[in-house]
């Protein structure tokens, strides 16, 4: 499947179909090839014979830029993460990745106490340019390799957060967010990786995208607009973008006419684009992955009613997992995702 | 700056600076009891010949990260009396534009990164810091101050051991003080020095007298030479003692007094002045011109900072983001 994008739409654009470790991966060798300060650090992103990372991103980059510049590092994620951050404060700008998103708890102080603060704590004299690429979202990994943990760092000031839904989004906020003075973090949705051979997930979208051969950089805290439609407001991020998408399609053979934003950066967090759609629609249905306590679409709901109560015709709703691990048999996990036929029961009962 | 042996202008300058921060730590403390200070202070009498012999040894582009316990090593390294004095009154001319506070003191300028205040948090930012000498070809090197304590939290593997894969330019300099917080050091560790565990990552180690400034001094002359010479890190345990408790609020009880009184015997200043008086480099009247000169230096740095502006209220929200 297939999202709108700028580049579908710009006839100079020589036609690419790239996945989102195509895109990602081109966007980090890009950023090496124009910037000398940027380096990788991760576990097994550059081992001869190894497979690129997790997920395959760094394949292939070791080769062209040396172990120099590739730096596979011992398992210890709070030590890649505190070492990214003083290379960041010593002129580097490093990408440094965790296999999984859920390794990042290991980092946490590293990252929410360092990474975050240290601008702060100098009184606005050092920058922390570096980016913290993470894998999330549940593919019957169970509940250690599964979570999806964006609002944690949307919690944490100092930290941007991008949550890119499709290849193009995906290469555009990349290269911004290595090219950003601050640190970000950077999160990828293992079922929108799409990559072919011996990493392809089971049950992963083959979610490509027309990717332009020119350069362009997507910048952060502007919101998309998929799909304009009058009666409701869904709002996602990462995997979920694509599950409103499918149930706007369901929704119109129903009469509801769905408007479907991803939000592309939770941190900065285009409201104007969300308030807009919500002051037009009257409604407001935020999907997300993660657990539904604390997620960001609390955040979401909570500036909503702010500023745009008297415009609703309706509660707010949250589609989102429920409060519990994320389970590992596939029924069960079928079950804690958000899924197509939730958004359209929650779309219907809200503009019945 | 030889190799070995500083020379006597050195030598004063290392005396002045161990004075300077003991006379610090004095006032810091009754402007504490005075109420004039807002927040918590963790102080370092005792403690100076550390911080002064390892900065001693450094290049002007060196860079060290410090801990909870920062003021001697800001101090030392050159951080200014008077941008220091000012953070601790939380002022806008504060070294972190007041911001910071007494735990996270620090200057890049003057070659050290804000202090890290979670322990153990600051040894990997060294590790990263050191690497990106290392891949920028700089001829610099960390010296990353932790203590005791510190040794025993996850990231101190993690980043020592990385540190020593990479052969970065960092040395890890631990003040074994003894006690982290009122936990003796022997409850927490079964090897006997911090030093030992230097054999794990396969690089140098030494435990040397740090109540002894010149010692220091040379044990970090050649632990840095070998970093700065592409060797690799070394982690270097300096034993001293922190004649304060932990924090202002702690008098300390969990240490017998026989034991401080034994320690007191051994404070770094009065040793090193005996010493330097015996060899003729110090008399009573150098002496009391330095100690005048410092009074004087502290007396206008806490007029200055009383004097200086507050930050505004608002000045809260600047600085989280850049750009």
């Amino acid at each position: 499947m297939s999202l709108p994008t700028e580049a579908a739409s710009n006839p100079r654009s020589p036609a690419r179909e790239m996945t989102m470790v195509e895109a990602l991966r081109e966007a980090l060798r890009e950023e090496m090839r124009r910037d000398q300060r940027v380096i990788l650090l991760g576990e097994d992103i550059g081992i001869q014979g190894g497979f690129g990372g997790a997920f395959t991103v760094t394949l292939g980059l070791s080769e062209e830029f040396g172990h120099r510049r590739v730096i596979d590092t011992p398992i210890s994620e709070a030590g890649i993460a505190g070492v990214a951050t003083g290379a960041a404060l010593g002129g580097l700008r490093p990408v440094a990745d965790v296999q999984y998103g859920d390794f990042l708890f290991l980092a946490m102080d590293q990252l929410a106490n360092n990474a975050a603060k240290l601008r702060y704590m100098s009184g606005g004299k050092l920058t922390v340019p570096m980016v913290f690429r993470a894998p999330v979202g549940a593919t019957t990994r169970g509940s250690q390799h599964g979570q999806s943990l964006e609002a944690f760092f949307m919690h944490v000031p100092g930290l941007k957060v991008a949550c890119p839904s499709n290849p193009y989004d995906g290469k555009g906020l990349l290269k911004t967010a290595i090219r950003d003075d601050n640190p970000v973090m950077f999160f990828e949705h293992k079922l929108l990786y799409g990559s072919k051979g011996a990493r392809k997930e089971q049950s992963g979208l083959q979610v490509t995208a027309v990717v332009p051969e020119e350069e362009y950089l997507i910048p952060f805290g502007q919101a998309k607009l998929l799909r304009s439609g009058r009666d409701v407001t869904l709002v996602a991020s990462l995997l979920m973008v694509h599950r409103p998408m499918e149930a706007a399609k369901v929704l119109e053979k129903r009469d509801i006419d769905a408007e479907v934003i991803d939000v592309r950066t939770l941190v900065p967090f285009d409201w104007e684009t969300v308030f807009q759609s919500v002051r037009k629609t009257g409604r407001l249905i935020i999907v997300e992955e993660d657990n539904l306590t604390g997620g960001w679409g609390a955040e979401v709901a909570a500036r909503v009613a702010e500023s745009c109560i008297g415009y609703l015709d309706g509660p707010i709703l949250r589609v989102a997992a429920p409060d519990t691990p994320v389970p590992f048999a596939p029924v069960m996990e079928n079950f804690y995702v958000p899924s197509v036929e939730r958004i359209v029961a929650a779309a219907q009962d809200l503009v019945a | 700056m030889s190799e070995t042996r500083p020379d006597a202008e050195h030598r004063v300058a290392m005396y002045r600076s161990m004075v300077l921060c003991r006379r610090f730590e004095e006032r810091v403390y009754y402007l504490f009891l005075e109420g004039r200070l807002p927040g918590t202070i963790h102080q370092s009498q005792g403690q100076e010949a550390a911080a002064v012999g390892v900065c001693s040894a450094l290049e002007a582009k060196d860079m060290i990260t410090s801990t909870h316990r920062p003021h001697s090593h800001a101090l030392a390294r050159g951080v200014s009396v008077n941008s220091l004095m000012a953070e601790l009154f939380a002022k806008t001319a504060g070294c972190c534009g007041g911001k910071g506070g007494s735990m996270h003191v620090g200057d890049r300028d003057a070659g050290m990164l804000p202090a890290i205040a979670i322990v153990g948090g600051g040894i990997p930012l060294a590790a990263g810091y050191a690497l990106a000498f290392q891949y920028l070809h700089r001829p610099n090197i960390v010296a990353c101050f932790f203590g005791d304590g510190a040794a025993n939290i996850g990231t101190f593997h993690e980043a020592v051991n990385m540190a020593a894969i990479w052969d970065l330019p960092v040395v890890f300099v631990c003040e074994n003080n003894k006690y982290a917080a009122s936990t003796g050091v022997e409850k927490s560790m079964k090897v006997k020095h911090v030093s030992d565990r230097a054999a794990a990552y396969g690089i140098p180690g030494e435990t040397a007298d740090g109540n002894d400034v010149e010692t220091v001094y040379r044990s970090m002359r050649r632990a840095g030479a070998r970093a700065r010479q592409g060797q690799g890190p070394a982690l270097l345990e300096l034993e001293t003692y922190r004649f304060a408790g932990h924090s202002r609020s702690d008098p300390g009880h969990y240490r017998a007094s026989e034991e401080v009184a034994a320690w007191k015997e051994r404070d770094p200043i009065a040793l090193y002045e005996a010493r330097l008086c015996a060899e003729g480099v110090l008399d009573r009247e150098k002496i009391s011109a330095i100690a005048s000169e410092i009074e004087n230096q502290l007396e206008k740095a806490v007029e200055l900072a009383e004097q200086a502006p507050s930050p505004r209220s608002e000045d809260c929200l600047t600085d989280v983001f850049a750009n």
